[in-house]
């Protein structure tokens, strides 16, 4: 990305993760800056489509998280005036958002994820739904996550230890959104694997970045390298988020409020490191990712089993955010990472032609 | 925003690594990085938005000031007193505010030295000063349940340890302080001081009885403790007769020339006429006040003194019937809170009816509801802001530890105008008899229900403490479950979902 260019960096918005994205944003504004770039920060309200007409920014970066960033829209409308943004496309942005879908298709694919149910609210009125939670429960069998099916934010998420908690986990989750995930819970670790189109027009396998990422191997590439070769993923470090306290199951208080540290690199094996990584690039592939994205999993601590969780197409940037530290670890600073996810809005097949 | 390649010392392009940018986390003191922002507090920043029905904040009503009579006194402050309202005043805070002060404690019925008096910035700087005069890292606070939400914050960045008691209908119950005392005596730790709100509590809504009073001055004494008497709210009576504060209990037992000497009293303009003024006040003990003065010469020097002289030419106002202003605009305010108290009171039971209870409050600015203890407010929140563009405060706020008072709420009635009132509640009643439904279908008929919930003592046992699902694996909140059993926070309407435990509650009537 040597030649400057206009960029307006889409963040805020109504969601419940405005703090989160403002901050992001913040960060990858200043990079952007320093990287020479005429920067327009943009809070994302109803007058975002006529600004950005009036604008005409070279390239949309996305800093929105939650549901107005990722879920897709966002990037349908960018394409449709004729916008350039950076990230994944609101294909793939439908699939990781939608947990539910994700884990259908993981599922599908043969990649490890907890077993699960969905349910939509409609069902429980029009189909008589209730009735089979308890059936749902045996098949799962407890104890329980519950998850708002599109809600970025740990708020909802909802964890039932025996049955009778199972219907108040069920109404909290659905405070969020009208369709849910019942998941079996997992007990263990909890890991990030960040994963990075590999730089520019570099070889792809030789940008590997950090002396344990050794994933995106040629192997991988088979799969779905044919049209770019130049943007072969790579998984950067495993991040471990460790909680403070032991016996902790409270997912709000876990993420939000302090209580957890993280390590990176996570402190594992090289083969559960390797797998890890493995399959973040599987996911990140599978689910149709581009430029970059993180993927969340859990190492089981009675199997040492690694499943997949959740991907994210709009991670935080923040200081302390997960890929930031990922790919520090990495040898690649906060400047170069915003390069980089900057490069992806260039490197999509899309219908829009990129003037950068 | 600094220009590409025009940072002092750097080479070249800037290469900020997440390194770099987690210095900043790293010369973070240990007591800010304890301060972290909540999910739950940011969604309550989300409610600030124009079309939202905002029930959510501490506010009182501003708009029944008379701008003529703001616009004379802010001319007469400039005109008479220019140089000094733009100079710096003592950090004490100016003889003629002190004179002010003097006159809003004598309508409660309390006389105050005006050496012990300092002038903070609004009440809230009271708290600060005194957490930072008296609390060490672990350090314990006895404070009530729930608490102020505002308190919880300041506790939180002095690192102290909260011990929260259990409030019934008479404020917080002293048999159960005294447990606490007790407890924390036996694991060797001594309270620093007690932090109350006697009247109308924030967000409770509840009123110490005048024996409670007596015993905590007692109390305090016996042990030698300070107890912070928080009394934003003592002269917004509505009903009832008016209890004597604290100090005064405390300065009676002390006998003598009348100051206490164990209790704090914080006090404030900001409910009686202005919290843009940010105007408020400590009176304690000398050595005490002394703290407090050195914490806030470091804090911020001095109190406005535009603000200090505008409050000092307010009180020095006639109104009618030779009656001071201030007294005359206080019974206005009086008037309409009552209004309006009674016109959420109404809606309440029109909305919520049988999903809830809540407090009939003889004064303040706040009922605080309690629902049916599976309904966490925090997701009942999220919801009616989305869907129903109207916001409360969850209960869970008002807890230490975030997760208890998790199917309470906190609603301003003050500061809302009465058809805000009425719409606010109905759309909250509308998202709440939601989320009740989809809990009866999912739980099949009432019975089962019940029985489900017997073994963890049922939800009729202990419905204030709203636990969330995940609580129980948390240690017990603190001295929190002896009060429960004597009592719930004041009149309540019963849940006909919880017939089992209904004689057990009617008692408390």
């Amino acid at each position: 990305m040597s030649a400057a260019g206009r960029v307006a960096v889409l963040k805020g918005g109504p969601s419940l993760e405005r703090h989160v994205s403002l901050r992001s944003g913040a960060h990858a504004q200043e990079a952007l800056e320093r990287l020479g770039h005429e920067v327009l920060g943009l809070d994302v309200g109803p007058d975002l489509v006529p600004v950005l007409r009036a604008e005409r920014p070279d390239v949309a970066f996305i800093a929105l998280h939650g549901r107005d960033g990722e879920e897709g829209t966002l990037q349908a409308l960018l394409e449709a005036i004729g916008v350039p943004y950076t990230g994944s496309g609101p294909a793939a942005c439908a699939r990781c958002t939608d947990k539910a879908l994700a884990k259908h298709l993981m599922r599908e694919a043969g990649i490890p994820t907890p077993d699960f149910h969905f349910l939509r609210e409609e069902s429980i009125k029009q189909l008589g739904a209730a009735a089979a939670v308890e059936d749902i429960e045996d098949r799962l069998g407890l104890p329980l996550v519950v998850k708002p099916a599109r809600q970025g934010s740990a708020l909802g998420v909802k964890f039932a230890r025996a049955s009778d908690e199972l219907p108040a986990a069920m109404v909290g989750a659905f405070s969020y959104d009208d369709r849910i995930v019942i998941e079996r819970y997992v007990k263990g670790r909890d890991l990030a694997v960040s994963v990075l189109d590999s730089a520019g027009r570099e070889p792809s396998t030789d940008g590997n970045p950090g002396e344990r990422s050794s994933s995106g191997s040629p192997g991988e590439r088979s799969s779905s390298g044919r049209r770019e070769e130049a943007r072969d993923p790579v998984a950067l470090p495993v991040v471990e988020a460790v909680p403070r306290e032991e016996e902790f199951y409270d997912y709000e208080s876990r993420y939000e409020i302090g209580m957890t540290t993280f390590v990176c690199p996570a402190e594992l094996g090289d083969r559960t490191t390797a797998r890890a990584q493995r399959l973040a690039v599987e996911v990140y592939k599978l689910l149709g990712c581009h430029g970059v994205a993180r993927v969340d999993l859990m190492l089981a601590e009675e199997d040492d089993e690694l499943w997949v969780l959740e991907t994210n197409v709009v991670p935080g940037m923040t200081e302390t955010s997960l890929l930031p530290q990922a790919a520090d670890a990495a040898g690649i600073g906060f400047d170069e990472l915003m390069a980089r996810v900057l490069a992806s809005a260039a490197t999509r097949t899309a219908t829009v032609p990129v003037r950068l | 925003m600094d220009p590409p390649g025009k940072r002092p010392g750097e080479r070249g392009r800037t290469r900020a690594t997440a390194h770099e940018l987690a210095r900043y986390e790293a010369l973070f003191s240990a007591r800010t990085r304890a301060m972290k922002s909540s999910a739950m507090r940011e969604m309550m920043a989300l409610t600030e938005r124009p079309d939202v029905i905002s029930l959510a904040g501490g506010l009182p009503d501003t708009t029944t000031f008379a701008p003529e009579l703001y616009a004379k006194l802010m001319a007469r402050v400039a005109a008479d007193s220019t140089a000094r309202a733009l100079q710096y005043g003592p950090t004490e805070g100016m003889a003629a505010t002190v004179e002010c002060i003097v006159q809003v404690m004598a309508a409660e019925g309390t006389s105050v030295d005006p050496q012990e008096i300092i002038v903070t910035t609004g009440g809230q700087q009271v708290i600060d000063l005194v957490c930072k005069a008296l609390i060490d890292p672990g350090d314990v606070i006895v404070a009530e349940a729930p608490t102020y939400p505002g308190a919880v914050p300041t506790f939180g960045a002095y690192q102290a340890r909260v011990a929260q008691i259990e409030m019934d209908a008479d404020g917080m119950p002293i048999d159960e302080l005294e447990r606490t005392l007790d407890r924390l005596a036996a694991e060797g730790r001594r309270p620093k001081f007690i932090y109350t709100i006697p009247n109308f509590q924030n967000p409770g809504g509840v009123t110490m009885s005048l024996e409670r009073r007596r015993r905590l001055v007692e109390v305090a004494r016996e042990r030698e403790l300070l107890v912070l008497e928080d009394n934003p709210y003592g002269l917004l009576r509505y009903e009832g007769d008016p209890l004597p504060t604290l100090y005064s209990l405390d300065a009676e037992a002390v006998g003598g020339r009348g100051a206490a000497d164990l209790v704090i009293y914080l006090g404030t303009f900001s409910k009686i006429l202005s919290p843009g003024l940010r105007l408020g006040w400590a009176v304690a003990p000398r050595p005490v006040l002394e703290k407090l003065n050195l914490g806030k010469q470091g804090a911020d020097l001095c109190t406005s003194p535009v603000t200090q002289l505008f409050v000092s030419a307010y009180f020095a106002e006639g109104g009618d019937g030779g009656q001071p202003r201030w007294l005359q605009y206080l019974e206005e305010l009086r008037a309409l809170y009552r209004r309006r108290r009674d016109v959420m009171l109404d809606a309440l039971a029109e909305h919520f009816g049988e999903h809830g209870r809540w407090t009939q409050p003889q004064g303040g600015l706040f009922i605080w509801a309690t629902l049916d203890q599976r309904i966490d407010t925090t997701d009942l929140l999220a919801l009616a802001q989305e869907s129903e563009r109207v916001a409360f405060v969850p209960g869970r706020a008002a807890y230490m530890d975030g997760r208890s008072g998790a199917s309470s709420m906190r609603l301003n009635f003050a500061g809302v105008p009465d058809e805000d009132i009425r719409e606010g509640v109905r759309r909250i009643g509308r998202v709440l008899r939601e989320q009740v439904g989809l809990y009866g279908t999912l739980t099949g008929s009432s019975r089962a229900a019940r029985s489900q919930r017997a073994p963890d003592g049922g939800p009729s046992a202990r419905p204030a403490r709203g636990e969330a699902p995940p609580a129980k694996t948390q240690p017990e909140p603190r001295a929190a479950t002896g009060a429960t059993e004597r009592g719930e926070l004041a009149d309540v309407v019963e849940l006909p979902r919880r017939e089992e435990g209904a004689g057990r509650r009617r008692r408390d009537r």
